[in-house]
Protein backbone atom coordinates (compact mmCIF):
# COMPACT_ATOMS: atom_id res chain seq x y z
CA UNK A 1 0.00 0.00 0.00
CA UNK A 2 1.50 3.17 -0.60
CA UNK A 3 1.58 6.69 1.61
CA UNK A 4 1.91 10.13 0.60
CA UNK A 5 3.60 11.93 3.26
CA UNK A 6 3.63 15.59 3.17
CA UNK A 7 5.46 17.78 5.82
CA UNK A 8 5.16 21.34 7.01
CA UNK A 9 7.00 22.85 9.08
CA UNK A 10 5.80 24.77 12.44
CA UNK A 11 8.39 26.47 13.98
CA UNK A 12 11.85 27.19 12.54
CA UNK A 13 15.20 28.50 13.78
CA UNK A 14 16.39 31.72 12.53
CA UNK A 15 19.26 29.37 11.93
CA UNK A 16 19.89 27.81 8.45
CA UNK A 17 19.86 24.08 8.61
CA UNK A 18 23.03 22.47 9.79
CA UNK A 19 25.08 20.62 7.22
CA UNK A 20 24.49 17.04 9.50
CA UNK A 21 20.63 17.50 9.20
CA UNK A 22 21.48 17.56 5.14
CA UNK A 23 23.37 14.90 5.44
CA UNK A 24 21.36 12.56 7.87
CA UNK A 25 18.26 13.29 5.69
CA UNK A 26 20.20 11.96 2.65
CA UNK A 27 21.08 9.48 4.26
CA UNK A 28 18.01 8.11 5.68
CA UNK A 29 16.66 8.93 2.10
CA UNK A 30 19.01 6.64 0.73
CA UNK A 31 18.41 3.71 3.36
CA UNK A 32 14.49 4.16 2.58
CA UNK A 33 15.27 3.75 -1.34
CA UNK A 34 17.27 0.69 -0.83
CA UNK A 35 14.86 -0.54 1.39
CA UNK A 36 12.82 -0.53 -1.88
CA UNK A 37 10.20 1.69 0.24
CA UNK A 38 10.71 5.24 -1.02
CA UNK A 39 9.34 5.73 -4.86
CA UNK A 40 9.61 9.13 -5.03
CA UNK A 41 10.33 12.31 -2.57
CA UNK A 42 11.20 15.77 -3.55
CA UNK A 43 11.53 19.21 -1.54
CA UNK A 44 8.97 22.31 -1.85
CA UNK A 45 9.66 25.63 -3.00
CA UNK A 46 8.21 28.16 -0.91
CA UNK A 47 4.72 29.26 -1.41
CA UNK A 48 5.90 32.60 -2.41
CA UNK A 49 6.57 30.59 -5.94
CA UNK A 50 3.18 28.67 -6.16
CA UNK A 51 -0.35 29.60 -6.63
CA UNK A 52 -3.36 28.72 -5.65
CA UNK A 53 -6.42 28.11 -8.28
CA UNK A 54 -10.07 28.20 -6.97
CA UNK A 55 -13.32 27.52 -7.97
CA UNK A 56 -16.55 29.69 -6.30
CA UNK A 57 -20.05 30.10 -7.14
CA UNK A 58 -19.23 29.44 -10.53
CA UNK A 59 -15.99 31.61 -10.63
CA UNK A 60 -12.26 30.94 -11.00
CA UNK A 61 -9.70 32.88 -9.39
CA UNK A 62 -6.24 32.88 -8.84
CA UNK A 63 -4.24 34.06 -6.41
CA UNK A 64 -0.21 34.01 -6.09
CA UNK A 65 1.16 32.85 -3.25
CA UNK A 66 2.81 33.15 -0.53
CA UNK A 67 -0.61 31.84 1.29
CA UNK A 68 -1.76 33.17 4.17
CA UNK A 69 -1.29 30.01 6.59
CA UNK A 70 1.57 30.23 9.10
CA UNK A 71 2.53 26.66 8.64
CA UNK A 72 4.56 25.82 5.21
CA UNK A 73 4.95 22.71 2.92
CA UNK A 74 8.46 21.78 3.22
CA UNK A 75 8.28 18.44 1.05
CA UNK A 76 6.64 14.81 0.07
CA UNK A 77 7.49 11.51 -0.04
CA UNK A 78 5.57 8.57 -1.45
CA UNK A 79 6.42 5.71 0.28
CA UNK A 80 5.24 2.19 -0.48
CA UNK A 81 5.15 0.04 2.51
CA UNK A 82 3.08 -2.97 4.26
CA UNK A 83 1.65 -1.47 6.95
CA UNK A 84 0.30 1.91 8.13
CA UNK A 85 3.18 1.45 10.75
CA UNK A 86 5.63 0.62 8.48
CA UNK A 87 4.91 4.22 6.85
CA UNK A 88 4.35 5.88 10.42
CA UNK A 89 8.12 4.41 11.57
CA UNK A 90 9.38 6.06 8.27
CA UNK A 91 8.24 9.17 9.19
CA UNK A 92 9.25 9.24 12.34
CA UNK A 93 12.45 8.63 11.61
CA UNK A 94 12.33 11.48 9.49
CA UNK A 95 11.05 14.11 12.23
CA UNK A 96 13.74 12.52 14.38
CA UNK A 97 16.78 13.31 12.55
CA UNK A 98 15.41 16.70 12.16
CA UNK A 99 15.30 16.58 16.76
CA UNK A 100 18.73 15.55 16.16
CA UNK A 101 20.21 17.77 14.29
CA UNK A 102 18.48 21.02 14.18
CA UNK A 103 17.56 22.00 18.02
CA UNK A 104 14.30 24.23 17.94
CA UNK A 105 12.67 22.76 14.46
CA UNK A 106 9.01 21.62 14.86
CA UNK A 107 7.28 20.02 12.34
CA UNK A 108 4.28 18.23 11.37
CA UNK A 109 3.64 15.37 8.45
CA UNK A 110 0.42 14.29 7.14
CA UNK A 111 0.18 10.45 5.83
CA UNK A 112 -2.94 9.51 3.10
CA UNK A 113 -2.87 6.67 1.86
CA UNK A 114 -3.23 6.76 -1.53
CA UNK A 115 -5.68 4.15 -3.02
CA UNK A 116 -4.25 1.74 -5.00
CA UNK A 117 -5.33 -1.96 -6.74
CA UNK A 118 -7.09 -3.25 -4.15
CA UNK A 119 -8.96 -0.52 -4.15
CA UNK A 120 -10.51 -1.10 -7.56
CA UNK A 121 -10.17 -5.26 -8.01
CA UNK A 122 -13.91 -6.21 -7.49
CA UNK A 123 -13.57 -9.32 -5.28
CA UNK A 124 -14.23 -12.35 -7.08
CA UNK B 1 5.42 6.54 21.15
CA UNK B 2 1.63 7.64 21.13
CA UNK B 3 -1.15 6.30 18.75
CA UNK B 4 -0.92 3.03 17.28
CA UNK B 5 -1.32 -0.72 18.70
CA UNK B 6 2.36 -1.20 20.05
CA UNK B 7 2.76 -4.68 18.79
CA UNK B 8 2.01 -3.42 15.25
CA UNK B 9 4.44 -1.26 15.91
CA UNK B 10 7.29 -4.00 16.18
CA UNK B 11 5.86 -5.89 13.79
CA UNK B 12 6.24 -2.73 11.16
CA UNK B 13 10.02 -2.25 12.33
CA UNK B 14 10.54 -6.06 12.42
CA UNK B 15 9.20 -5.55 8.80
CA UNK B 16 12.00 -3.22 7.93
CA UNK B 17 15.06 -4.30 9.42
CA UNK B 18 14.68 -8.18 9.96
CA UNK B 19 16.33 -8.82 6.22
CA UNK B 20 19.34 -6.65 7.74
CA UNK B 21 19.51 -7.64 11.27
CA UNK B 22 19.19 -11.47 10.19
CA UNK B 23 21.77 -11.00 7.23
CA UNK B 24 24.05 -9.31 9.84
CA UNK B 25 23.84 -12.60 12.41
CA UNK B 26 24.52 -14.92 9.49
CA UNK B 27 27.54 -13.29 8.93
CA UNK B 28 28.72 -13.92 12.66
CA UNK B 29 27.30 -17.40 13.23
CA UNK B 30 27.61 -19.12 9.53
CA UNK B 31 24.15 -20.58 9.79
CA UNK B 32 20.75 -19.27 8.12
CA UNK B 33 18.72 -21.21 10.61
CA UNK B 34 20.56 -20.02 13.80
CA UNK B 35 20.45 -16.28 12.13
CA UNK B 36 17.20 -16.36 12.24
CA UNK B 37 16.54 -18.03 15.45
CA UNK B 38 18.23 -15.19 17.00
CA UNK B 39 16.86 -12.40 15.58
CA UNK B 40 13.61 -13.82 16.41
CA UNK B 41 14.50 -14.45 19.88
CA UNK B 42 15.45 -10.56 19.45
CA UNK B 43 11.94 -10.06 18.19
CA UNK B 44 10.31 -11.36 21.00
CA UNK B 45 12.76 -9.48 23.49
CA UNK B 46 11.09 -6.44 21.31
CA UNK B 47 8.05 -7.03 21.60
CA UNK B 48 8.01 -7.69 25.53
CA UNK B 49 10.35 -4.51 26.45
CA UNK B 50 9.26 -1.82 23.54
CA UNK B 51 5.70 -1.30 24.52
CA UNK B 52 6.83 -0.77 28.03
CA UNK B 53 10.06 1.60 27.39
CA UNK B 54 9.00 2.93 23.96
CA UNK B 55 10.97 1.53 20.31
CA UNK B 56 14.41 2.93 20.78
CA UNK B 57 16.10 5.64 18.73
CA UNK B 58 17.94 2.96 16.99
CA UNK B 59 15.74 -0.09 16.23
CA UNK B 60 17.87 -1.88 14.12
CA UNK B 61 21.14 -1.67 16.27
CA UNK B 62 19.12 -2.80 19.17
CA UNK B 63 17.86 -5.94 17.46
CA UNK B 64 21.27 -7.11 16.32
CA UNK B 65 22.39 -6.67 19.69
CA UNK B 66 20.32 -8.29 21.62
CA UNK B 67 20.65 -11.22 18.87
CA UNK B 68 24.30 -10.65 19.90
CA UNK B 69 24.11 -11.27 23.09
CA UNK B 70 21.69 -13.84 22.54
CA UNK B 71 23.90 -15.53 19.75
CA UNK B 72 26.80 -15.40 23.07
CA UNK B 73 24.89 -17.11 25.46
CA UNK B 74 23.87 -20.19 23.47
CA UNK B 75 27.91 -20.41 22.37
CA UNK B 76 28.46 -20.14 26.05
CA UNK B 77 25.81 -22.46 27.40
CA UNK B 78 24.76 -24.76 24.99
CA UNK B 79 26.95 -27.47 24.20
CA UNK B 80 25.23 -28.95 20.92
CA UNK B 81 26.96 -25.13 19.66
CA UNK B 82 30.34 -26.23 20.82
CA UNK B 83 30.76 -27.60 16.97
CA UNK B 84 29.76 -24.72 15.64
CA UNK B 85 31.97 -21.99 18.16
CA UNK B 86 35.14 -24.42 16.83
CA UNK B 87 34.04 -23.88 12.96
CA UNK B 88 34.23 -20.30 13.88
CA UNK B 89 37.25 -20.33 15.94
CA UNK B 90 38.61 -22.45 12.56
CA UNK B 91 37.13 -19.63 10.08
CA UNK B 92 38.66 -16.60 12.31
CA UNK B 93 42.01 -18.95 11.80
CA UNK B 94 41.89 -18.83 8.17
CA UNK B 95 41.15 -15.39 8.12
CA UNK B 96 44.51 -14.43 9.87
CA UNK B 97 45.91 -15.26 6.78
CA UNK B 98 43.71 -12.56 4.82
CA UNK B 99 44.15 -9.99 7.28
CA UNK B 100 44.61 -7.35 4.69
CA UNK B 101 41.43 -8.04 2.75
CA UNK B 102 39.79 -8.66 5.82
CA UNK B 103 41.00 -4.90 7.15
CA UNK B 104 39.20 -3.83 4.22
CA UNK B 105 36.26 -5.44 4.23
CA UNK B 106 36.08 -4.38 7.90
CA UNK B 107 36.04 -1.06 7.08
CA UNK B 108 33.18 -1.45 4.04
CA UNK B 109 30.35 -0.96 4.74
CA UNK B 110 28.65 -4.65 5.90
CA UNK B 111 24.78 -3.84 5.66
CA UNK B 112 24.87 -4.60 2.11
CA UNK B 113 26.86 -6.98 1.46
CA UNK B 114 25.27 -9.40 3.97
CA UNK B 115 22.15 -8.97 2.82
CA UNK B 116 22.97 -10.16 -0.70
CA UNK B 117 25.19 -13.04 0.74
CA UNK B 118 21.93 -13.77 2.64
CA UNK B 119 19.29 -13.47 -1.01
CA UNK B 120 22.08 -15.60 -2.86
CA UNK B 121 21.86 -18.41 0.30
CA UNK B 122 18.65 -18.29 0.16
CA UNK B 123 17.93 -18.89 -3.48
CA UNK B 124 21.04 -21.23 -3.47
CA UNK B 125 20.88 -23.86 -6.50
CA UNK B 126 20.92 -26.61 -4.06
CA UNK B 127 17.57 -25.51 -2.83
CA UNK B 128 13.78 -26.55 -4.66
CA UNK B 129 12.41 -23.28 -6.31
CA UNK B 130 9.32 -23.91 -3.53
CA UNK B 131 11.74 -23.80 -0.77
CA UNK B 132 13.91 -21.09 -2.34
CA UNK B 133 10.89 -18.66 -2.52
CA UNK B 134 9.43 -19.50 0.69
CA UNK B 135 13.01 -19.23 2.22
CA UNK B 136 13.33 -16.13 0.62
CA UNK B 137 9.60 -14.39 1.45
CA UNK B 138 10.94 -15.14 5.54
CA UNK B 139 14.32 -14.00 5.47
CA UNK B 140 14.27 -11.32 3.27
CA UNK B 141 10.89 -10.45 3.48
CA UNK B 142 9.88 -10.92 7.32
CA UNK B 143 7.05 -12.64 6.64
CA UNK B 144 5.14 -15.07 8.44
CA UNK B 145 4.95 -18.99 7.70
CA UNK B 146 1.00 -17.78 8.17
CA UNK B 147 1.54 -15.26 5.60
CA UNK B 148 3.77 -16.92 3.13
CA UNK B 149 0.92 -20.33 3.09
CA UNK B 150 -1.60 -17.71 2.10
CA UNK B 151 0.31 -16.08 -0.43
CA UNK B 152 1.12 -19.88 -1.96
CA UNK B 153 -2.39 -21.45 -1.15
CA UNK B 154 -1.04 -23.80 0.93
CA UNK B 155 -1.34 -25.14 4.07
CA UNK B 156 1.08 -23.60 7.06
CA UNK B 157 2.62 -27.07 7.62
CA UNK B 158 3.79 -27.61 3.94
CA UNK B 159 5.36 -24.08 4.05
CA UNK B 160 6.67 -24.69 7.78
CA UNK B 161 8.02 -28.02 6.18
CA UNK B 162 9.84 -26.17 3.14
CA UNK B 163 11.68 -23.79 5.07
CA UNK B 164 12.40 -26.37 7.84
CA UNK B 165 13.86 -28.53 4.40
CA UNK B 166 15.79 -25.54 3.00
CA UNK B 167 17.53 -24.63 6.42
CA UNK B 168 18.45 -28.16 6.98
CA UNK B 169 19.96 -28.79 3.28
CA UNK B 170 21.85 -25.52 3.52
CA UNK B 171 23.36 -26.70 6.79
CA UNK B 172 23.81 -30.13 5.62
CA UNK B 173 25.67 -29.49 2.50
CA UNK B 174 27.72 -26.70 4.28
CA UNK B 175 27.00 -24.16 1.95
CA UNK B 176 28.64 -20.87 3.16
CA UNK B 177 26.91 -18.17 3.34
CA UNK B 178 29.43 -15.91 0.82
CA UNK B 179 29.12 -14.32 -2.90
CA UNK B 180 29.26 -16.18 -5.50
CA UNK B 181 32.80 -16.50 -7.00
CA UNK B 182 32.87 -14.39 -10.39
CA UNK B 183 32.47 -17.92 -12.55
CA UNK B 184 29.70 -19.00 -10.47
CA UNK B 185 27.72 -15.18 -10.57
CA UNK B 186 26.06 -15.23 -13.76
CA UNK B 187 24.00 -19.20 -12.77
CA UNK B 188 23.74 -17.93 -9.01
CA UNK B 189 22.25 -14.41 -9.97
CA UNK B 190 19.93 -16.08 -12.78
CA UNK B 191 18.34 -18.07 -9.63
CA UNK B 192 18.00 -15.08 -7.10
CA UNK B 193 16.17 -13.40 -10.34
CA UNK B 194 14.09 -16.44 -11.03
CA UNK B 195 12.81 -16.84 -7.37
CA UNK B 196 12.09 -13.00 -7.60
CA UNK B 197 10.17 -13.51 -10.42
CA UNK B 198 8.42 -16.24 -9.36
CA UNK B 199 7.00 -14.53 -6.33
CA UNK B 200 5.87 -11.81 -8.66
CA UNK B 201 4.03 -14.26 -10.69
CA UNK B 202 2.18 -16.40 -8.01
CA UNK B 203 1.02 -12.63 -7.24
CA UNK B 204 0.25 -11.32 -10.46
CA UNK B 205 -1.82 -14.13 -11.78
CA UNK B 206 -3.98 -13.89 -8.28
CA UNK B 207 -4.87 -10.36 -8.88
CA UNK B 208 -8.25 -10.82 -10.09
CA UNK B 209 -9.26 -12.98 -6.91
CA UNK B 210 -10.21 -11.38 -2.94
CA UNK B 211 -7.21 -12.37 -0.98
CA UNK B 212 -4.96 -9.25 -0.47
CA UNK B 213 -2.06 -11.22 0.41
CA UNK B 214 -1.85 -12.57 -2.89
CA UNK B 215 -1.55 -9.52 -4.87
CA UNK B 216 0.59 -7.97 -2.15
CA UNK B 217 3.24 -10.69 -3.37
CA UNK B 218 3.88 -8.59 -6.18
CA UNK B 219 4.88 -5.67 -4.33
CA UNK B 220 6.93 -8.07 -1.80
CA UNK B 221 8.49 -9.42 -5.11
CA UNK B 222 8.78 -5.64 -6.54
CA UNK B 223 10.62 -4.48 -3.27
CA UNK B 224 12.93 -7.76 -3.72
CA UNK B 225 14.29 -6.21 -6.94
CA UNK B 226 14.27 -3.00 -5.96
CA UNK B 227 16.44 -4.20 -2.87
CA UNK B 228 18.56 -6.20 -5.44
CA UNK B 229 18.84 -3.61 -8.04
CA UNK B 230 20.46 -0.65 -5.23
CA UNK B 231 23.05 -4.03 -4.21
CA UNK B 232 23.91 -4.97 -8.46
CA UNK B 233 23.80 -1.67 -9.68
CA UNK B 234 25.66 -2.91 -12.40
CA UNK B 235 23.93 -5.70 -13.60
CA UNK B 236 21.84 -5.38 -16.52
CA UNK B 237 19.82 -8.14 -16.14
CA UNK B 238 18.75 -7.24 -12.35
CA UNK B 239 17.45 -3.77 -13.93
CA UNK B 240 15.74 -5.83 -16.21
CA UNK B 241 13.84 -7.54 -14.45
CA UNK B 242 12.77 -4.58 -12.08
CA UNK B 243 11.35 -2.98 -15.38
CA UNK B 244 9.36 -6.26 -16.18
CA UNK B 245 7.82 -6.06 -13.21
CA UNK B 246 7.09 -2.63 -12.38
CA UNK B 247 5.46 -2.18 -16.13
CA UNK B 248 3.29 -5.58 -15.69
CA UNK B 249 2.14 -4.35 -12.12
CA UNK B 250 1.50 -0.68 -13.63
CA UNK B 251 -1.69 -2.90 -15.30
CA UNK B 252 -3.25 -4.09 -12.16
CA UNK B 253 -5.56 -2.33 -11.71
CA UNK B 254 -6.68 -2.49 -15.62
CA UNK B 255 -6.59 -6.36 -15.87
CA UNK B 256 -9.73 -6.77 -14.33
CA UNK B 257 -13.15 -5.49 -15.46
CA UNK B 258 -16.24 -4.35 -12.59
CA UNK B 259 -17.49 -8.44 -12.49
CA UNK B 260 -14.00 -9.49 -11.82
CA UNK B 261 -13.64 -11.26 -15.43
CA UNK B 262 -10.35 -10.59 -16.79
CA UNK B 263 -9.22 -7.79 -19.80
CA UNK B 264 -6.72 -8.20 -22.61
CA UNK B 265 -3.82 -5.95 -22.67
CA UNK B 266 -5.55 -4.90 -25.90
CA UNK B 267 -8.91 -4.04 -24.54
CA UNK B 268 -7.41 -2.52 -21.05
CA UNK B 269 -8.51 1.30 -20.49
CA UNK B 270 -4.77 2.68 -20.11
CA UNK B 271 -5.71 5.72 -17.54
CA UNK B 272 -5.84 2.95 -15.21
CA UNK B 273 -2.45 1.69 -15.67
CA UNK B 274 -0.30 3.28 -12.90
CA UNK B 275 1.71 5.98 -14.40
CA UNK B 276 3.94 6.20 -11.95
CA UNK B 277 5.31 2.57 -12.31
CA UNK B 278 5.32 2.68 -16.06
CA UNK B 279 7.84 5.63 -15.54
CA UNK B 280 9.91 3.96 -13.35
CA UNK B 281 9.72 0.39 -15.25
CA UNK B 282 10.98 3.05 -18.28
CA UNK B 283 14.02 4.36 -16.06
CA UNK B 284 15.00 0.77 -14.88
CA UNK B 285 14.74 0.06 -18.55
CA UNK B 286 17.01 2.86 -19.86
CA UNK B 287 19.38 2.13 -17.15
CA UNK B 288 19.74 -1.76 -18.41
CA UNK B 289 19.92 -0.69 -21.61
CA UNK B 290 22.80 1.69 -20.83
CA UNK B 291 24.57 -1.36 -19.08
CA UNK B 292 24.74 -3.35 -22.34
CA UNK B 293 23.24 -6.02 -24.40
CA UNK B 294 19.89 -6.99 -22.86
CA UNK B 295 18.75 -10.96 -21.66
CA UNK B 296 15.71 -12.49 -21.59
CA UNK B 297 14.25 -10.32 -18.69
CA UNK B 298 15.46 -7.46 -20.45
CA UNK B 299 14.18 -8.49 -23.50
CA UNK B 300 10.53 -8.92 -21.97
CA UNK B 301 10.80 -5.59 -20.26
CA UNK B 302 11.58 -3.94 -23.25
CA UNK B 303 8.37 -5.66 -25.00
CA UNK B 304 6.28 -4.96 -22.51
CA UNK B 305 7.73 -1.40 -22.18
CA UNK B 306 6.28 -0.98 -26.13
CA UNK B 307 2.90 -1.41 -24.90
CA UNK B 308 3.70 1.20 -22.14
CA UNK B 309 4.87 3.74 -24.14
CA UNK B 310 1.62 3.56 -26.64
CA UNK B 311 -0.86 5.76 -25.82
CA UNK B 312 -3.65 3.43 -27.32
CA UNK B 313 -3.57 0.11 -28.37
CA UNK B 314 -3.66 1.39 -32.13
CA UNK B 315 -0.35 3.33 -31.24
CA UNK B 316 1.27 0.06 -30.40
CA UNK B 317 4.76 0.13 -32.16
CA UNK B 318 4.26 -3.79 -33.51
CA UNK B 319 7.30 -3.73 -35.98
CA UNK B 320 9.45 -3.33 -32.67
CA UNK B 321 8.24 -5.62 -30.96
CA UNK B 322 7.96 -8.43 -33.36
CA UNK B 323 11.72 -7.95 -33.45
CA UNK B 324 12.10 -8.12 -29.70
CA UNK B 325 10.72 -11.25 -29.91
CA UNK B 326 12.90 -12.39 -32.63
CA UNK B 327 15.41 -11.36 -30.00
CA UNK B 328 14.04 -12.98 -27.45
CA UNK B 329 13.56 -16.33 -29.31
CA UNK B 330 17.23 -16.11 -29.53
CA UNK B 331 18.51 -16.17 -25.98
CA UNK B 332 15.58 -17.80 -24.51
CA UNK B 333 14.18 -19.82 -26.86
CA UNK B 334 10.56 -21.30 -25.93
CA UNK B 335 7.60 -22.21 -28.28
CA UNK B 336 6.01 -19.76 -25.56
CA UNK B 337 7.76 -16.80 -26.81
CA UNK B 338 6.92 -18.22 -30.46
CA UNK B 339 3.79 -18.01 -29.89
CA UNK B 340 3.32 -14.64 -28.90
CA UNK B 341 6.12 -13.54 -31.16
CA UNK B 342 3.20 -14.77 -34.06
CA UNK B 343 0.90 -12.81 -32.87
CA UNK B 344 3.68 -9.40 -32.44
CA UNK B 345 4.03 -10.42 -36.71
CA UNK B 346 0.35 -10.80 -37.31
CA UNK B 347 -0.07 -7.32 -36.05
CA UNK B 348 2.97 -5.47 -37.70
CA UNK B 349 2.85 -7.60 -41.09
CA UNK B 350 -0.75 -9.14 -41.44
CA UNK B 351 -2.80 -12.75 -40.16
CA UNK B 352 -0.80 -14.28 -42.79
CA UNK B 353 2.53 -14.13 -41.43
CA UNK B 354 1.65 -14.61 -38.22
CA UNK B 355 -0.17 -17.94 -38.84
CA UNK B 356 3.07 -18.99 -40.57
CA UNK B 357 4.34 -19.05 -37.20
CA UNK B 358 1.84 -20.32 -35.43
CA UNK B 359 1.17 -23.94 -37.96
CA UNK B 360 5.08 -24.18 -37.24
CA UNK B 361 4.46 -24.62 -33.58
CA UNK B 362 1.17 -27.46 -34.35
CA UNK B 363 3.55 -30.39 -33.76
CA UNK B 364 5.51 -29.06 -30.52
CA UNK B 365 4.22 -31.74 -27.47
CA UNK B 366 4.80 -28.58 -25.22
CA UNK B 367 1.71 -26.96 -26.80
CA UNK B 368 0.04 -29.93 -27.41
CA UNK B 369 -2.91 -28.75 -24.44
CA UNK B 370 -2.25 -25.11 -24.19
CA UNK B 371 -5.14 -23.82 -25.02
CA UNK B 372 -3.24 -20.25 -26.48
CA UNK B 373 -2.32 -21.98 -29.28
CA UNK B 374 -5.88 -22.66 -30.72
CA UNK B 375 -7.02 -19.34 -29.35
CA UNK B 376 -4.06 -17.28 -31.62
CA UNK B 377 -4.56 -19.75 -34.06
CA UNK B 378 -8.38 -19.13 -33.96
CA UNK B 379 -7.98 -15.19 -33.64
CA UNK B 380 -5.69 -15.07 -37.21
CA UNK B 381 -8.26 -17.49 -39.13
CA UNK B 382 -10.89 -14.97 -38.14
CA UNK B 383 -8.83 -12.48 -40.07
CA UNK B 384 -8.39 -14.21 -42.72
CA UNK B 385 -12.02 -14.97 -42.96
CA UNK B 386 -11.65 -18.82 -42.76
CA UNK B 387 -14.47 -18.33 -40.45
CA UNK B 388 -15.57 -22.05 -39.86
CA UNK B 389 -11.86 -22.99 -39.20
CA UNK B 390 -12.11 -20.31 -36.33
CA UNK B 391 -14.63 -21.73 -34.65
CA UNK B 392 -13.18 -25.06 -34.59
CA UNK B 393 -10.08 -23.15 -33.05
CA UNK B 394 -12.55 -21.81 -30.32
CA UNK B 395 -13.73 -25.19 -29.29
CA UNK B 396 -10.86 -26.28 -28.87
CA UNK B 397 -9.12 -23.75 -26.60
CA UNK B 398 -12.75 -23.38 -24.53
CA UNK B 399 -12.19 -27.49 -24.58
CA UNK B 400 -8.57 -26.97 -23.18
CA UNK B 401 -8.70 -24.03 -20.79
CA UNK B 402 -9.10 -24.66 -17.14
CA UNK B 403 -10.45 -21.36 -16.29
CA UNK B 404 -14.00 -20.80 -16.50
CA UNK B 405 -13.77 -17.27 -17.54
CA UNK B 406 -11.60 -18.12 -20.18
CA UNK B 407 -13.74 -20.69 -21.35
CA UNK B 408 -16.64 -18.29 -21.09
CA UNK B 409 -14.36 -15.59 -24.06
CA UNK B 410 -13.75 -18.63 -26.10
CA UNK B 411 -17.21 -20.37 -26.10
CA UNK B 412 -18.45 -16.40 -26.68
CA UNK B 413 -16.09 -16.07 -29.72
CA UNK B 414 -16.62 -20.15 -31.37
CA UNK B 415 -20.55 -18.85 -31.59
CA UNK B 416 -19.87 -15.81 -33.46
Amino acid sequence: MRYMIILRVTAQPATPPPADLMEAIAKLGEEATRSGALLDTAGLAPSSEGARVTLTGGALSITDGPFAEAKELISYALFEVRSKEEAVEWTSRFLKVHRDHWKGWEGEADMLRVFGPEDFTAPA
Amino acid sequence: MTGGDPHRTVEAVWRIESARVIAGLARLVHDVGLAEELAQDALVAALEQWPRDGVPDNPGAWLMLTAKHRAIDLIRRNARYADKLAEIGRDLELRQESAEAELDDALADHIGDDLLRLLFTACHPVLRPEGRAALTLRLLGGLTTQEIARAFLVPDPTVGQRIFRAKRTLADKRVRIELPPPDELPARLASVLEVIYLIFNEGYSATAGDDWMRPSLCEEALRLGRVLAGLMPDEAEVHGLVALMEIQASRIRARTGPGGEPVLLLDQDRSLWDRLLVRRGLEALAHAEALGTLGPYGLQAAIAACHARAATAEDTDWERMAALYRLLAHVAPSPVVELNRAVAVSMAYGPARGLEIVEALLEERALSNYPQLPAVRGDLLERLGRLDEAREEFRRAAQLTRNEREQTLFLARSEQ
